[in-house]
């Protein structure tokens, strides 16, 4: 039978000043753990949150962003009249053409420019992505040369606030509006009149299609006739699947959490040992008084490794506390996929925090390994001598 | 004499030191009866503990038998030793040996864990023990809110929770002024009157010793009559 696991938690308390550091330690590394995963997660999040599954996203083939890609007008008119397209109630074919382009901006903090994405969109296009809705100010106006401007992005970049213009492309743009994208790709994005971004960014093309498939039979079809027509060179996909599949941004962030967080998890496993090898030498006494009374040297292991995965988890919960502040705290950085400013927020789910608090144990766990066999190996009557 | 709970033939025990050979135990031959209250006596060095522990099952002889109540003790090997000291041993230290972040209760708990007692019956057993050396009040301390000799005590109450037939002391009152070594020696002796149990000490002191039923001396390994 295993030892009370009071008096393992005891033990770790009594000897605090010493476990301290080692909790500490652990919990820093923890953290790191924990928030690079979370922006991760927040990446993936911002993609995932984007997208409605009635709608497919068209792209010309091989444009791996809408920046990049190119549908003519020509194939906009093919399209929109399929009877495949839902409507609204006025007859209108729900299929929006946008002009995505990138412009440079100064960033607010003053620390260079960066890339931002404007999408030039038609009224259709708004009723398409619901999820986007107006803050203050108001919508633009078609054929105005006016924007409105995500509220994550204004709050990155400078002369973004409502009432303020600035320069592009030669002209002067005002900001009318600020909304918030519930937390989507689209929080990344300042929105305009589509002909006017065309004409402002002196586009032939639109850069992509958003189109409501009448139901899901029509959505499957739509795919397959996009795909067998040679004049449409293009690519229909779920606009929910198109924008999962830019979360390739994460994949960098998360290499570099893990790599950190093992380079680090290697110094919390030496301390994690050098605690419990003290404990173990300050118990030696104690350990030969357990197994004269009948404790298996198995139990000892057992309940040494228990310590040190205790004393790890205090060490985990720590971090998890420490990286929690940040928890719904936006950051940007440039996406790989458009090449353009992208906001997102910091996302410590449950999930992530058992996943941290498991790191921890493992640590704990490995750095009490050589300290446990220690301690069950002693010689019974040497431990009971010494003092 | 009673039947012997403990016979011990031609036991021998032989430590490696460097290149010198110790002979800690010399051909002892040697019975203890059920019930008796044996002082161990001898100088330092004498093998008195080494024959202590090799009763108790906590060290191995180079050679000879040792027979505790029928059980050939040293052919056992180390899970069923850690087993069988556990049902049929309690022991004593010099330095009470209670773990320090454990209750009083605890520490007296700690032996019944190894058996399939429940809770309760846990329980009941440590608030017995604790009552027969007199400190049931004092359950809820940690060692270090007790004195030495209450101390010790605890370790009595620990080493007769599991109602072993032996004990075995090794300088029990070495670390205790002389009013809490009386106590102590006093709890010893009643376990013999009253319990019945077999218990082994070893001691430096002869007043100590005076306590027990009989007395045998070690010198160099070997009994001195």
């Amino acid at each position: 039978m295993a030892l009370p696991l009071t008096y393992n938690f005891r033990n770790v308390l009594v000897r605090w000043r010493a476990t301290l550091a080692t909790i500490l330690g652990i919990g820093l590394v923890v953290a790191v753990f924990v928030l690079v995963q979370s922006l991760a997660i927040g990446l993936e999040k911002s993609a995932g949150n984007t997208g409605d599954p009635r709608n497919l996203m068209i792209v010309r083939k091989g444009s791996t962003a809408e920046s990049t890609s190119q549908v003519s007008l020509a194939q906009f008119q093919i399209i929109r009249y399929w009877e495949l397209i839902a409507h609204d109630a006025a007859g209108t074919p729900l299929v929006s053409a946008d002009v995505v382009t990138l412009i440079s901006q100064p960033r607010r903090d003053g620390r260079g420019e960066a890339n931002v994405s404007v999408r030039g969109l038609t009224p259709v296009g708004m009723t398409l992505r619901p999820q986007v809705k107006l803050l203050t100010g108001r919508w633009f106006i078609p054929g105005k040369r006016e924007l409105i401007v995500s509220r994550k992005i204004a709050r990155r970049f400078a002369g973004f606030q409502v009432g303020e213009s600035f320069r592009t492309a030669g002209n002067t743009l005002s900001v009318v509006g600020e909304f918030d994208g519930s937390n989507s790709a689209f929080d990344s994005e300042l929105w305009m009149d589509a002909d006017e971004a065309r004409s402002l960014f002196d586009r032939q093309n639109y850069s992509s299609l958003l189109v409501r498939a009448a139901n899901p039979e029509a959505s499957r079809e739509i795919i397959n006739r996009i795909e067998s027509d040679k004049r449409l060179p293009l690519l229909a996909e779920p606009e929910v699947k198109y924008y999962g599949d830019q979360t390739a941004t994460a994949l960098p962030i998360k290499i570099l959490g893990n790599f950190l967080a093992t380079a680090m998890s290697i110094g919390a496993v030496f301390a994690a040992m050098n605690t419990m090898y003290a404990s173990v030498g300050s118990r030696t006494r104690e350990i030969g008084t357990l197994r004269v009374l009948g404790f298996r040297r198995r139990t000892i292991l057992a309940g040494f490794i228990l310590e040190g995965a205790l004393l790890a988890a205090i060490g985990g919960i720590l971090g998890c506390l420490l990286a929690l502040p940040l928890h719904g705290v936006s950051t940007g950085t440039m996406s790989f996929n458009s090449f353009s400013e992208t906001v997102f927020e910091f996302r410590i789910t449950p999930w992530l925090a058992v996943k941290g608090i498991t790191f921890a144990i493992v640590v704990g766990v490995i750095g009490s390994l050589m300290p446990a066999i220690r301690a069950s190996r002693l010689p019974v009557i040497a431990a009971l001598k010494s003092l | 004499m009673a039947e012997p709970i403990v016979t011990i033939r031609e036991l021998s025990k032989v430590y490696q030191q460097g290149e010198i050979q110790v002979m800690a135990l010399d051909r002892i031959t040697l019975d203890i009866a059920a019930g008796e209250f044996l002082a161990l006596m001898g100088p330092s060095g004498s093998g008195k503990s080494t024959l202590l522990h090799i009763i108790a099952g906590v060290d191995r002889p180079t050679s000879g038998v040792c027979l505790v109540q029928g059980i050939e003790v040293t052919k056992l090997n180390e899970s069923q030793l850690a087993d069988w000291r556990n049902h049929n041993v309690g022991f004593i230290f010099q330095t009470f040996n209670l773990i320090p972040v454990l209750t009083a209760a605890e520490n007296v708990e700690l032996p019944l864990l190894l058996t399939r007692l429940n809770r309760a019956e846990r329980r009941k057993q440590v608030e017995t023990a604790l009552e027969v050396v007199g400190l049931s009040d004092r359950a809820k301390h940690l060692p270090r809110q007790l004195s030495g000799g209450q101390e010790q005590r605890v370790a009595i109450a620990r080493a007769l929770v599991t109602d072993p037939a032996l004990i075995v002391a090794d300088e029990p009152t070495g670390n205790l002024d002389s009013h809490s070594a009386q106590e102590v020696l006093g709890a010893l002796q009643a376990l013999r009157k009253d319990a019945g149990k077999t218990i082994i000490m070893v001691t430096h002191d002869p007043k100590a010793a005076a306590f027990g039923t009989r007395q045998i001396h070690l010198e160099k390994g070997e009994l001195s009559p």
